[in-house]
């Protein structure tokens, strides 16, 4: 076995008297491709800010190449090859390629004039080293997110760089640039370079990585190699806890579709899209990224209303022209990016929780009723179990499953008919998740018709009773959740 | 939420406080004011005069904090109110030059009709804002900037920057007295609008939606709201804010002019950051706006009590405070926020 | 070849600088057309003279608008440091040039600057508050400590200075003769300056970093803070000397005839392309817009538009300018749409 590249000894970190890491040990080889998983607040955002220099440990060292350190400075790190790619890539959106490939060197080399000549030297060489072809003189703000990283590996690679730390990398990525970037990774790993990659995503864990360390509550709970984990095992480690799946099987179907798309198509990003749903169903819609699935999404909740086709409710057609047609006929949307489409971070949970029925909460004439409004929200505080003390706190004092309910509510308070959810768990811990596929299930047995659209496959073979695939804007399946698995659907994706 | 029913006393006080930080502050450096002007200008200041004065000065450029202030709450900001309040008070002092008759008296009619007039006027100059901020997407300050300038401009090519006067004094006459002996009009008028601006903010629908707008336009559109409409409506009130801030000016000028009250532009918007409305969107409350302008009017006329000082001193004061609350707020409040982000 | 000239128009027509060029053009030659002056070297001149302390004051706002902040206190800030350096001058009866008035007046610009640079840069207060603040400060230190009333005469220097010309243009047609200002030169040598400070430096480039996200700037090793504090201090010295100018071609200090300048200022930067949330703009954009205000607040009169009626031209031009930038952001959103559509039929 060869030395290792990294050692972090016995690593213990607290910030005001909370712990955040305790004895933590983790190693890392030249070479080597090693995932470090675990829930949020588990210490693994601490464990990378203290390797890459940001924190100092309060007690423990590290050794580098066989130098011990107890502690280290950013500057340090980089000198010793270390490099973080943060999940917004450091880039600058505003500035051509070049510079952003080129300004981290000649920072480094502390120069303080510019030759243009020699930034673009330096950017030629940096994408050529993992044959990235891009114009340097674009903007990387229209660049796609895909080639940002590409920037962002690029300029990391231009340091003797011996170990990459990657935060999420392939969280906005199509399935086909995260092949591209596991190809990239298995390059460098050629090369001797090592890669820590920080994922919650079980499938790319097993996929790429040799190794992994997860972490709970600031304690390392598990470390080996990546052939001996599996699922069941994974989620224990992540949670502590078991989980039985329960897979869905629907009760009272109605008799007619509550919602129906005949032949739906938007600006070319669907076409010809056609499907219906019964109350007490759980539709899966699931595709690749680009697969018009999110555009689809969109259109039912008239954020981007159809070109062709027409939606029926309830058998009466309707033109679903903006969010407010689409909730007036009881439909609901859980976005994609809970943080920035669904939630008012800065407001209270009680705001958050009433905001889209807040119309029905008057006494007269746009008055707001305040019993009324605290009832509902004690209502929906209670049934979905958000965890407060207090609903007049601040949405964000919340973690990321509790967040998912709040916007949850807000769509529930409003007497739904139909609820469109857009990765409803994407960001959520497992122990959450599981929660919440709880409360999904038990909504449809109520007689709410869901559509939830993911590419979390497990996700959708557990809840759904129906699944379609989507591909480059058709439906290209139609299939019974029971009779079909992960294979069979990824078949269809690609 | 048992927490919340057995807290003691003391705690309850503690959380009172912390949660409105910025307004006790305020509170405090005003009884920090008055009690420095009690020991030392004692009977120069604590005249019920000198607080009719005060009150009859200080409505024009509330009034206009209050619109100012309802934009920032949406996350942008109204500059025009100054040019809104200049072009009404000119289009009704023209009005009110014909309606003078040959004795320089008006019909009885006239004062409630300009004032009619004037709401009007404000509410669609301040529509036209909303409109070139939420249709076309222009950024507020610029549109606002660019609306304020060519209402100026409009006043300027119809009075060629002549004064507009002659008009019946009764107009002024009226504003400026006192109901019962005792309240000024103006403070009356400010009054009403600052009630039916906090009814508006934390009793109606629309508040809640204006502080929801404010926190992320997109998740306000995700949630269903108007957002277009939401926001015409914030700078139409603006808009009628100022106009009425501009008939009080009206009558305290007894005449109206293209740059009259041109520093309140920013000095609104001081006001209303020193009140505690977060400039990023919202966040404010109309209590804080409205302890910003009682307590600016007291430094400002309290310092006038003194003959040797120079009354230009208040504005080094005035950005002091700014300042001084600025860099308090980031010291109170970015460092246990800064100290959660290291945790996590 | 064809294809290289197609995609430089391209390119352009992605900009700001040739439409707003454009306009400009197209205004020129309306008053030209309608007066026959506009084109004369009088004219000329006097516009040139006219916008050396507008464009002076444009570098500044444009510099901190490109950081991602916003300035309102430069006419301030130049008001106090002028005014100081002129009453101290007269109250010493200082009889040398016009050296000892810039130097003082940009040292305390320079002091003034790094009063918000402090609180923008090292507190990380928001610009708009720091410079409101700030400029009422500046107002009152002014106004109270200075006691400031208007001066009639400046000292023999800064006068000589102001009356100095480097040639003077004459009408052949009208007689009527402008000169223009040896200033001129400073601002022209302030221009050069900034551009190869914008272009060339990694202090200057870190300006435009910082502008499209602070957060990187400072993983890349970008000192933000103290590029901003010093970019601060720059503005503030940039600003001074636009107001020792005017004041020397004014031949008096007036303590508060420059106090609301900012507003057309920043329209015009803004005119100009340069993006009000950081990051993106040029310094000729910014030039072409400032210009266009100045043209537009001078020449109106050749138009025989009453002057009374200039800034109904100003506001409209902003309204439509910054309506025109905005419709063309939603538009090139529209059209990546349209070719992400053409990639996936291929």
């Amino acid at each position: 076995m060869a030395e290792s590249l990294l050692k972090a000894v016995d690593i213990y970190k607290s910030f005001v008297g909370v712990q955040a890491l305790k004895k933590v040990n983790f190693e890392i080889k030249p070479g080597e491709i090693h995932c470090l998983a675990g829930e949020n607040g588990s210490g693994k955002s601490t464990l990378i800010k203290i390797i890459s220099g940001v924190y100092s440990p309060d007690d423990g060292h590290m050794e580098f190449d066989g130098k011990s350190y107890s502690k280290i400075t950013p500057i340090e790190a980089i000198k010793n090859g270390i490099q973080v790619i943060y999940q917004d890539f450091s880039v600058f959106p505003n500035l051509t390629v070049m510079e952003n490939l080129a300004f981290n060197s000649e920072l480094a080399d502390r120069r303080h004039l510019v030759n243009w000549k020699r930034m673009r030297e330096i950017a030629e060489e940096a994408v050529a080293k993992i044959d990235f072809k891009v114009d340097l003189d674009a903007l990387v703000g229209n660049l796609t997110v895909a080639e940002k990283q590409m920037i962002a590996i690029s300029r990391a690679l231009m340091f003797n760089t011996k170990l990459i730390i990657m935060d999420e990398p392939t969280t906005a990525l199509t399935k086909k640039e995260v092949r591209n970037l596991f190809n990239i990774i298995l390059k460098l790993k050629e090369r001797g370079i090592a890669i820590l990659f920080v994922s919650h995503k079980l499938n790319e864990v097993f996929e790429i990585s040799e190794n992994f360390t997860i972490l709970r509550s600031g304690e390392l709970v598990a470390t080996g190699s990546t052939s001996e984990l599996d699922a069941k095992k994974f989620s224990y480690y992540m949670t502590g806890r078991d989980f039985q799946q329960r897979h869905f099987v629907p009760v009272n179907l109605s008799e007619n579709p509550i919602f129906e798309a005949r032949g739906v198509g938007m600006g070319g990003r669907f076409t010809d899209v056609s499907f219906a749903v019964h109350r007490g169903e759980i539709l899966g819609i699931t595709g690749l990224l680009d697969s018009g699935r999110t555009e689809l999404a969109l259109s039912i909740f008239g954020i981007k209303p159809i070109e062709t086709g027409q939606f029926l409710v309830d058998g009466n057609p309707v033109r679903i022209s903006s969010p407010q047609v689409a909730i007036g006929n009881n439909i609901g949307y859980v976005p994609e990016d809970r943080l920035s489409e669904g939630l008012f971070l800065s407001q209270s949970i009680a705001d958050n929780i009433v905001i889209s029925e807040i119309d029905r909460l008057v006494k007269s004439a746009g008055i707001l009723d305040k019993k009324k409004r605290s009832a509902e929200i004690d209502k929906w505080v209670n049934e979905l179990a958000i965890a407060t003390p207090d609903p007049n706190n601040a949405c964000q004092t919340l973690s990321g499953g509790n967040q998912q309910r709040i916007v949850l509510a807000k769509w529930l308070a409003c007497n739904l008919d139909v609820l469109v959810l857009n990765g409803p768990t994407v960001g959520v811990d497992i122990g959450s998740k599981h929660d919440i596929h709880g409360i999904l299930q038990q909504l449809a047995k109520e007689g709410l018709g869901l559509i939830i659209i993911s590419d979390d496959l497990p996700e959708v073979l557990e809840n759904c009773s129906r699944v379609l695939v989507m591909k480059a804007g058709r439906i290209v399946a139609d299939m019974n959740a029971g009779e079909t698995d992960e294979k069979t659907i990824l078949s269809y994706m690609l | 939420m048992m927490e919340r029913n057995t807290m003691q006393p003391l705690a309850r006080f503690e959380k009172l406080y912390s949660n409105d930080r910025h307004l006790w502050r305020l509170i405090f450096l005003i009884i920090v004011w008055m009690i420095f002007i009690a020991i030392t200008r004692f009977s120069r200041f604590y005249s019920l005069l000198n607080f009719q004065t005060m009150a009859a000065q200080f409505p024009e450029f509330g009034l206009m904090s209050l619109g100012v202030m309802l934009c920032m709450i949406t996350g942008g900001i109204d500059l025009s109110v100054v040019g809104i309040a200049n072009l009404t008070s000119i289009l009704m002092a023209y009005l009110l030059i014909q309606m003078t008759n040959a004795s320089g008296m008006i019909p009885a009619y006239a004062i409630p009709l300009v004032f009619v007039l004037a709401v009007g006027i404000g509410a669609a100059l301040g529509i036209f804002n909303g409109i070139l901020v939420s249709k076309f997407h222009i950024p507020p300050i610029l549109a606002t900037m660019g609306s304020g300038e060519l209402f100026t401009g409009i006043c300027l090519a119809l009075t060629k920057g002549n004064a507009v006067s002659k008009f019946s004094r009764t107009y002024a006459r009226t504003i400026n007295n006192r109901i019962f002996d005792l309240i000024p009009v103006q403070l009356v008028i400010f009054i009403v609008m600052a009630i039916l601006i906090w009814f508006l903010l934390s009793r109606t629908v629309f508040g809640t939606k204006l502080y929801m707008l404010g926190t992320s336009a997109t998740a306000a559109k995700f949630s269903g709201l108007k957002t277009d409409r939401l926001l015409i409506k914030t700078y139409m009130l603006s808009g009628v804010c100022a106009a009425l801030g501009g008939m009080i000016m009206l009558a305290n000028y007894n005449s109206a002019r293209a740059d009259y009250g041109t520093v309140y532009t920013l000095q609104c918007v001081l006001i209303v950051v020193l009140g505690g409305v977060n400039p990023v969107g919202g966040k404010g409350k109309i209590s804080g706006v409205v302890l910003a302008i009682i307590l600016l009017r007291m430094l400002e006329t309290g310092l006038n009590r003194f003959p040797t000082i120079s009354s230009y001193y208040i504005s080094l004061i005035w950005g002091g405070v700014l300042i001084l609350i600025m860099v308090l707020n980031y010291f109170t409040e970015n460092t246990p926020r800064f100290r959660k982000k290291i945790a996590r | 070849m064809e294809m290289k000239t197609q995609t430089l128009l391209k390119k352009l027509s992605r900009r700001n600088e040739p439409y707003i060029f454009l306009v400009l053009l197209a205004l020129c030659l309306l008053i030209e057309v309608r007066s026959g002056q506009f084109f004369s070297s009088n004219n000329l001149v006097d516009i040139a003279s006219a916008l050396i302390v507008p464009g002076l004051f444009a570098i500044g706002a444009f510099m901190v608008i490109v950081s991602g902040g916003i300035d309102v206190s430069f006419p301030a800030l130049a008001s106090l440091s002028v005014y100081a350096t002129t009453k101290y001058l007269l109250d010493t009866n200082y009889q040398g040039g016009v050296w000892v008035a810039i130097v003082m007046a940009l040292a305390i610009g320079a002091v003034l600057g790094a009063f918000n640079g402090l609180f923008i840069g090292y507190f990380k207060l928001p610009a708009l508050i720091v410079t409101l603040g700030s400029s009422s400060v500046f107002k009152g230190i002014m106004q109270g400590a200075l006691n400031s009333k208007q001066l009639t005469t400046i000292p023999v220097g800064m006068r000589e200075w102001g009356t100095s010309s480097l040639f003077i243009a004459k009408n052949p047609v009208s007689g009527l003769t402008s000169r223009m200002p040896v200033a001129s030169l400073a601002f022209v040598i302030v221009l050069a300056l900034v551009f190869l400070m914008l272009r060339y430096t990694m202090f200057g480039r870190g300006i435009y970093a910082i502008g499209g996200s602070e957060a990187s700037a400072h993983r890349a090793g970008f000192g933000v803070v103290k590029t901003k504090f010093i970019m601060y201090i720059m503005v503030g010295m940039i600003a001074s000397l636009a107001g020792v100018i005017r004041v020397c071609m004014m031949q008096q200090a007036h303590p508060t005839n420059m106090l609301g300048m900012e507003m057309n200022i920043i329209a015009g930067v803004v005119l100009g392309g340069t993006a009000i949330t950081g990051g993106r703009g040029t310094l000729l954009g910014c030039m072409l817009g400032t210009l266009l205000i100045v043209i537009v607040e001078n020449s109106l009169i050749l138009l025989g538009v009453p002057t009374s009626w200039k800034s109904v031209f100003t506001g409209a031009l902003i309204i439509i300018g910054t309506g025109v930038s905005a419709y063309q952001v939603i538009r090139m959103n529209s059209t990546r749409k349209i070719k992400a559509k053409i990639q996936e039929v291929v």
